[in-house]
């Protein structure tokens, strides 16, 4: 989830640090066939990352394809071919992002192109679109397909069977269909192994995403947290890499925390601190640096995102288990934020707007993304309402440039952000000296 | 009464169900059974069998094209489909009073989410998000297919205040296998006859089962069959047209009369997919939750809200096109629809390899007119037939 | 004298407005938006102080109890002999541009027959000048407005009496490009740069009334002309607000300014509906007009004013005869969707299925006020008084379907809708501006 961008801009170490993480990873990729490595296609959001890494195999995630495609400025040729070749202007943008990408040679960030799968593993999880967007590659690649279901939390909770479920699909299904395609036997005890990795990293990265309780926060949740969130998310998670960058990173955060200064953003340093926000929603990324300037210009800094929980809610206590290895994948697939129902994420939403003291709750609404985006205004209301605190509304789109009008949504955050002051400012500025203007002067041409 | 104005009388009181955004057969079906009570459901399948053993009466709903739309509209970006709006509306507006409860189907995210909201928006009702497997081997999604087939049925027996037996579920599987069967009957008469049976006819007396109890739907279904087939209509020279992508929003029957009007016979269809969602029937027979999960994992359509395990997407409309004999197919889903959008390149790639003639255009429950529909369906419909003739 | 400015930078008009002291507002201006913003701006300030120039003058006049036979039409007659003076200003340096223009060299042999027959266009509109700024109700048009109108007219009958040598067409060039040149050059059309022509005409005219008092006049007009505005404070918003030469913190969004606006019109509003060319918004106000909560439409237009205007093209009317046309309607015929992309061809399929003009129309309107009710919804509904504004709320059917569907779904609420709504963003920017200096104690 790291950005290609150019070197003028300002960054924090531990994104160097990842670029080159993310770098080693594509070149792995791009030598995979030549090294006889295998490559296995999947989602993010309850990806198996341990379990892939159990069997050695290497992940390409088309949807960080698609959101690099997206800062790199290509997506936007890429939707354009994919709707010629009769995909709907209605529909995510990520998978036409992606189909373009692959009639277009599967060209990935590096400049290299990406190795064809030898297994997809559709983890359906959270996400309507990722069964079909699979069922198209399936359609362009000559390989197994492994699915796994992965129920919603439709009464707010991972029933047993669930997990049941879940289980019997990795054993039954995933497993066997990984063995079959790296010829390896599953080891439970390497799983274990990387599982150990995950939880360590996961306390680090928790102690990050918690620093932005403090006041300034160090950290910016949302903008900045997409790149905490890269490798935990992505195939770092349950690696020796993954270690050494969450160790790194808490230790960059907890220096700024003790100097009292704000996130480092591309733009230069945060100023003063004006405004906490709770964000919910992925952000945009064709136009990812222009959308954070408008929230470094105004002094506006998330305190917590719900994009950042996509990949799990380890804030909220969740661990990977290695004494319970396969349950503990369907558990962690099971409860990402996309795979939560309506209440939940109000509940959660407004546990942010208090725990972190933020000012209001803006949603970043999405046109891609139904998981996301269907029943939003309901949150929107109902987290004004049990909180107390303004929510706004911004609209955009994940990889469409065509659906970013920057005018439009510096309009409603500046007019959101000057309501939030406004309200704070209510005993100063009420009854006393108010004018009483009457408009009744004649008018001339 | 004359067989002609006996069957204008059906339809006509068919399509009074279909207009009535108030549910008034809802409501007069709980008024003739005192403390029953009514379950709705969206779109596509719930298996209403286990409702309807329950004591209470299965009721659909898909949306309305024809009522104002202000409060769902509260609810949604621009960007979604329109079904949605319109439940939002009538719940919200009390026309879904008369439910005491409420299933949402797993079929996309949309109506997923809707699940929720219906339960911050309705506290006190019944609402339960039914969710479906997408594993379809008896022991791993047979299993947890079968727990949640337990779990609404654990549910309404609380709502309903007594245990549903397994020799009631079992009468329920036989009355909706009836259902089934003259559903399938239409549809085959519809195929062959389809100068008798319009298909908007024949859509209106499917919908009616919608807000009719099974026993009497299953009534009305063969006195309007009978009727129609007596009709004294002649073959015209029209096209045959598979239509596909409108399982879940509803286009308006206007919609249909208009493709017809056009010169398309539509001999098969996926409007108000739920009904015929399993092809053959249930085992009427031994543990009922078991034969139910056996039809739905195993004698179920294909659709593209269900996981293609094959990767054979679209080869099941071809099929039914060449049984049918249709000499096209007619593409048609709701705007914003993620299953029948992000599926269609996948069908019209098996279509054209199949060599069938389609086109395709876009609708929503609430679109009022028809001029562009008509003028496209013309053009396909001429199109086929000089390419034909030459 | 102390004043506080608010300028509301939208996409149509520019509107400024300003408060005094005891902010109270004494003056307001209002111009097209044009290309360049920073000349609307300078225009519709300039406008605004002319007003406050002539209220502190008829307060003076009413002062005076030496004048006051003569005080209201001596007001009357000086503000309209200072307008036609901004008029003979604009005209001449009209006439320079378009003969400029009309010497360029590729009209060739054409270009002497068409500066002659400019000459003789503007010599009449010149002539004619007097008559539309004494005689009648002063126009309420802009300048290029009432210039095109005249000038085409007259540049039509030039062409014909041509015989073929220019044609109709290359005039009303001529003219699209001299007007641009003559509303973006920004000339002093400022009350002291033209009161004293004025003035001197005006005393000629009423010499036999006003006798002697004459000096009295002259002295009381030129003081107020050396007046000196102290802008004390001023607050921008609108759309193109970014780009006010503003410091950031004069800058507030046309939210707050459009709740505060409102609030100041009326006190009891909780809830405003703004619809507008562009944009609606349903804004959400409490007790002391503090902005709680607000929704604007998203990326589709549809239900905001553009919309009625494509309709009023595609049916071949004027904007403003929509409204009356559909009050006509003896039933409303129900339209599903206002989307823009179809409104032309839902219309045409309707008129061919001989749906009548005003029921299309009244269905229409309906339709575009569903979309706001959605909006106000959306934004926490009507609670008590409802305020609209913007382009829409002069639109009598539209008006009609909000309180009929505010009705329906709020019961009884008071609709608000105030003649001047139009300057309703400005209000609350000058009240911005006044606060900064009389809350805050700190003058910018």
């Amino acid at each position: 989830m790291s950005g290609a961008q150019t070197e003028d801009v300002h960054k924090e170490p531990s994104m160097r640090l990842q670029k080159d993480m993310i770098g080693g990873h594509f070149q792995a990729l791009a030598n995979a066939k030549k090294n006889g490595k295998k490559v296995v296609y999947t989602f993010v959001p309850g990806n198996l990352a341990e379990l892939l890494a159990a069997f050695e195999v290497l992940p390409v995630l088309p949807e960080i394809n698609a959101l690099q495609s997206g800062m790199r400025k290509k997506s936007g040729m890429f939707i354009g071919e994919a709707e010629k070749l009769g995909h709907s202007e209605d529909v995510c943008t990520y998978v036409k992002c992606d189909i373009g990408m692959l009639k277009n040679g599967n060209i990935g960030p590096t400049g290299e192109k990406l190795p064809d799968p030898d297994l997809l593993l559709l983890s359906y999880t959270g996400c309507f679109t990722f069964l079909k967007w699979f069922e198209l590659l399936r359609q362009e690649y000559d390989c197994p397909i492994a699915m796994l279901h992965v129920p919603y939390q439709a009464d707010g909770k991972i029933e047993p069977g669930h997990r049941e479920y879940v289980v019997n699909q990795l054993r039954t299904e995933v497993i066997p269909k990984l063995e079959e395609v790296t010829g390896k036997k599953f080891d439970i005890d390497k799983l274990r192994e990387h599982l150990k990795l995950s939880v360590q990293a996961e306390d680090d990265f928790v102690a990050v995403l918690e620093s932005a309780k403090h006041r300034p926060s160090p950290i910016d949740s949302y903008f900045g947290g997409v790149y905490y969130i890269g490798p935990m998310f992505t195939s770092f998670r349950g690696s020796e890499a993954g270690v050494t960058y969450y160790r790194a990173l808490r230790q960059e955060v907890e220096k700024r925390l003790a100097a009292g200064v704000g996130p480092i953003t591309p733009d230069g340093p945060m100023g003063e601190e004006k405004f906490r926000l709770v964000v919910e929603g992925p952000p945009n990324w064709t136009s990812f640096r222009e959308f954070w300037k408008m929230f470094h210009d105004e002094g506006a800094v998330v305190v917590a995102s719900s994009y950042t929980k996509v990949g799990g809610l380890y804030d909220r206590g969740f661990r990977h288990d290695p004494e319970n290895p396969l349950e503990t994948l369907a558990d962690y697939c099971a409860g990402c934020y996309t795979n939560l129902n309506l209440p939940q994420r109000i509940d959660l939403l407004c546990q942010y707007v208090e725990e972190f003291d933020a000012d209001g709750l803006l949603i970043n609404s999405v046109k891609s993304c139904n998981s996301f985006s269907a029943g939003q205004l309901l949150i929107l209301r109902e987290v004004e309402k049990r909180t107390g605190r303004p929510g706004g509304f911004v609209e955009s789109d994940l990889v469409d440039p065509r659906y970013f009008s920057g005018a439009n949504i510096k309009n409603r955050l500046e007019s959101y952000l000057q309501m939030i002051d406004q309200k704070r400012s209510v005993g100063v500025s009420a009854a006393p000296g108010m004018p009483h203007s009457k408009v009744d002067v004649e008018m001339g041409p | 009464m004359s067989k002609m104005s006996q069957v204008n009388a059906l339809v006509e009181r068919a399509d009074a169900l279909y207009r009535d955004a108030d549910f008034t057969a809802v409501q007069r079906w709980k008024e003739a059974n005192p403390g029953a009570k009514a379950v709705g459901y969206l779109p596509i399948y719930v298996p209403r069998e286990l409702i309807h053993a329950a004591g209470m009466l299965p009721v659909g709903v898909t949306g309305h094209g024809d009522i104002e739309i202000i409060r769902g509209d509260a609810y949604f970006q621009s960007y979604i489909c329109h079904l949605p709006r319109s439940v939002v509306e009538l719940g919200v507006s009390g026309r879904l009073d008369s439910l005491d409860g409420i299933l949402f189907p797993s079929i996309c995210d949309v109506v997923r989410n809707l699940s929720g909201m219906w339960k911050v928006m309705f506290p006190d009702r019944w609402t339960k998000y039914f969710d479906v497997p997408q594993n379809f081997d008896m022991e791993v999604g047979g299993k947890f297919y079968r727990a949640e087939l337990n779990s609404v049925r654990h549910d309404l027996e609380e709502l309903g205040g007594k245990p549903i037996l397994d020799d009631a579920l079992r009468a329920s599987i036989a009355v909706y296998n009836e259902n089934r069967q003259k559903l399938e009957a239409l549809y085959d008469a519809r195929s062959r006859k389809p100068w008798k049976v319009p298909a908007w006819e024949s859509y209106l007396m499917v919908r009616a089962g919608f807000v009719l109890p099974v026993e009497e739907h299953n009534a009305l279904l063969d006195e309007y069959l009978a009727l129609a087939m007596a009709r004294d209509e002649k073959s015209k020279d029209h096209i045959r047209v598979v239509v596909t992508g409108a399982f879940c929003e509803q286009p308006p029957v206007e919609m249909i009369r208009t493709l017809e009007r056009a010169g398309c016979y539509i001999v098969d269809d996926d409007f108000l997919l739920g009904s015929r969602w399993l092809r053959q029937d249930v085992n009427a027979e031994g543990d009922p939750i078991f034969a139910l999960a056996d039809a739905f994992l195993n004698h179920s359509t294909s659709a593209p809200s269900k996981y293609q395990e094959d990767g054979k997407n679209g080869e099941a409309l071809v099929a039914i096109a060449k049984e049918k004999k249709a000499d096209g197919i007619v593409f048609c889903a709701p705007s914003f629809c993620d299953p029948a959008l992000l599926d269609q390149p996948m069908a019209v790639a098996a279509v054209e390899r199949a060599d069938i003639p389609y086109t395709s255009f876009l609708y929503s429950e609430n679109t009022g007119q028809f001029q562009v529909i008509r003028e496209q369906a013309g053009t396909f419909a001429d199109s086929i037939r000089l390419w034909s003739n030459s | 004298m102390r004043v506080f400015i608010g300028v509301d930078l939208g996409s149509t008009t520019t509107k400024a407005l300003i408060l005094d002291d005891a902010g109270e507002v004494v003056g307001r201006g209002i111009t097209n938006s044009r290309s360049n913003y920073n000349v609307a701006v300078a225009i519709a300030r300039a406008e605004a102080f002319i007003e406050t120039l002539f209220n502190l003058l008829a307060r003076r006049l009413r002062e005076t109890p030496a004048l006051a036979d003569v005080e209201e039409r001596l007001r009357a007659a000086l503000k309209r002999e200072f307008r036609m003076e901004q008029h003979l200003q604009q005209l001449a340096y009209l006439r320079k541009i378009l003969v400029e223009t009309a010497s360029d060299s590729r009209y060739g042999e054409r270009a002497s027959l068409m500066v002659d027959a400019i000459a003789r266009i503007t010599d009449t509109m010149v002539a004619g000048a007097p008559k539309r700024f004494r005689f009648s109700r002063p126009p309420t048009e802009f300048f290029r407005d009432l210039a095109s109108g005249e000038f085409l007219e007259l540049a039509q009958a030039e062409a014909n009496a041509s015989n073929g040598a220019f044609n109709f067409d290359t005039m009303a060039g001529v003219f699209d490009k001299a007007i641009l040149k003559v509303e973006n050059r920004g000339l002093d059309l400022s009350f002291s740069a033209n009161i004293t022509p004025a003035l001197e005409r005006c005393l000629e005219r009423f010499s036999d009334k006003v006798g002697e008092r004459a000096s009295t006049v002259w002295d009381l007009v030129m003081d107020i002309s050396e007046t000196k505005l102290d802008v004390a404070s001023s607050v921008g918003t609108g759309y193109g607000r970014a780009r006010l030469p503003f410091p950031k913190k004069q800058i507030r969004s046309e939210i707050l300014c459009h709740g505060l606006g409102a609030h100041t019109m009326f006190g009891a509003t909780r809830t405003v509906l703004d619809i507008g060319g562009q944009d609606t918004k349903a804004i959400q106000v409490d007790a002391d007009g503090i902005v709680t909560s607000f929704q604007m439409n998203d990326r589709c237009a549809a239900g905001c004013g553009r919309y009625l205007g494509y309709i009023a093209d595609e049916m071949n009317l004027g904007l403003h005869e929509l409204g009356p046309l559909a009050d006509r309607a003896q039933r409303s015929v129900k339209i599903n969707s206002t989307c823009t992309v179809f409104a032309g061809a839902e219309l045409r399929d309707r008129l061919t299925m001989g749906q009548k003009r005003e029921d299309i129309l009244a269905g229409l309107h309906r339709a575009i006020i569903l979309r706001a009710m959605s909006l106000l919804a959306r934004s926490g509904g009507v609670a008590n008084e409802l305020t609209f504004t913007g382009g829409v709320a002069r639109n009598s059917a539209a008006v009609k379907a909000l309180r009929a569907l505010v009705k329906e779904n709020y019961g009884d609420v008071t609709l608000n809708i105030s003649e001047d709504s139009i300057c309703t963003g400005a209000l609350g920017a000058a009240i911005f501006a006044w606060r900064t200096v009389h809350q805050e104690g700190m003058a910018t």
